[in-house]
């Protein structure tokens, strides 16, 4: 499927002078989702940059209905909204929660953990800029190894917690990873999720020039760098398969990968990394690991075997 | 007692504040900005590259096929001069 991006919808799904960052990644993945999705979206935010987005009241900055709620509890009022939705007979409302690393990994886990479980209609998608940034670049636990923030000065000592692959394991029917820097990649995954009816989770990768201390000008650049390095590898766990998505695919030979130091030196967080190059090569084992386990799993959920899904049956 | 409807609807209803879409929720976000992008047209070749990445929405289709910039919310970051592959879009300081 190729996207003619002449034919994408010329709405303003992001109404300009919101109150975003110049530059910010947030902005550019929300105008993703309603070009993939159209109109029928409401949208599920906790605390985070995107409640701020939206600006002063009475105005909005965001062209949709938001249901603005507290961190623990976004995957659940998503639940309730769309009970409602179908208890009313709208079948066709795509209820999709747009929250934050902090607002997935830490504190809204166990309400995204019980909604997986239940197998909830709803799409997750967790907008990763590792780190709580809208509060002052305090650590997550999707903060990578050795990033500077504001509560760890001296550089993160553990690696990112890998939800995504937790996901998998919970056995929902759509796990995907997307990065803003390949928008039509992000818009083919959603429209692919749009159609399957379960709880669907997408991890979208958002370079922050605030947090991550770059230019805003390179976010796309830097998020494109994230997967060339083969730091973030973008693939799709549809219902039992496991695929690769076409772009990240040649990464999977160590040789087309670009070195890391391209990624960390245009980054002021890993500025005190540049001239240890032991924990350069921590991040490259880690990069390495990463693969070995893709590696696996696409062994294991080679798509047409439908052996993922016995192994789920099975337990 | 015993006469009429057991629940009553009640006499005022309270209204949510509801915030509605509208361009300039913070103001005028142009007058943030310390550079402004310029497109040139002979160079632009119409791809829409920066039309899909500006974060702010404030690239414009224009009927030629080209692009135009909303000065008035443009915040200046330049994501649509990194992106572009015919160096169509150049950064103009303004300070």
């Amino acid at each position: 499927m190729v996207i003619n991006l002449r034919k994408l919808p010329d709405k303003k799904y992001i109404m300009p002078g919101n109150a975003a960052c110049p530059g910010c990644p947030e902005t550019m993945g929300l105008r993703y989702v309603k070009m993939a999705l159209g109109d029928n979206v409401v949208l599920v935010i906790p605390a985070g940059c995107s409640s701020v987005i939206q600006g002063i009241s009475p105005y909005s900055g965001i062209n949709a209905p938001i249901l603005n709620i507290v961190f623990a509890a976004a995957a659940s009022a998503a639940t309730g909204m769309k009970a409602a939705f179908e208890a009313m007979g709208k079948d066709d409302v795509h209820v999709v929660v747009w929250a934050g690393d902090g607002g997935t990994g830490d504190i809204g886990f166990q309400a995204l953990s019980g909604a997986a479980e239940r197998d909830e209609d709803i799409i997750y998608i967790c907008v990763d800029n590792e780190a709580y940034m809208n509060t002052g670049i305090q650590r997550s636990s999707l903060t990578p190894y050795g990033a500077w923030t504001t509560t760890t000065w001296k550089g993160k000592k553990e690696h990112k917690k890998n939800i995504p692959m937790i996901l998998i394991s919970h056995g929902v029917k759509y796990v995907a990873t997307a990065s803003v820097g390949y928008p039509t990649d992000f818009i083919e995954k959603l429209q692919r999720a749009s159609k399957i009816k379960g709880f669907r989770y997408i991890h979208l990768l958002a370079p922050c020039p605030v947090g991550w201390r770059f230019d805003p000008a390179l976010t796309a650049k830097v998020a494109q760098l994230a997967v060339e390095t083969g730091l973030f590898p973008l693939y799709e766990y549809i219902n039992g398969e496991f695929k690769l998505s076409p772009i990240a695919k040649r990464y999977k030979d160590p040789s087309k990968r670009k070195p890391i130091i391209e990624y960390l030196k245009l980054q002021g967080r890993y500025r005190h990394l540049l001239d240890k190059p032991e924990e350069i090569k921590k991040i490259e084992e880690y990069i390495e690991n990463t693969w070995k386990l893709i590696e696996t799993l696409e062994e294991s959920f080679a798509p047409g075997k439908d052996r993922g899904k016995k192994i789920f049956d099975a337990l | 007692m015993g006469k009429g409807p057991i629940l009553q609807a009640p006499e005022t209803f309270f209204i949510a504040p509801l915030s509605r879409p509208a361009p300039g929720s913070v103001g005028k976000t142009g007058s943030w900005r310390t550079s402004k992008p310029v497109v040139y047209e002979d160079k632009c070749t119409g791809c829409m590259l920066c039309w899909l990445y500006c974060p702010e929405n404030t690239i414009l289709k224009t009927s030629n096929g080209k692009v135009a910039i909303d000065y008035d919310y443009c915040k200046g970051c330049g994501v649509c001069a990194a992106v572009c592959p015919f160096e169509a879009i150049d950064m103009v300081s303004e300070v």
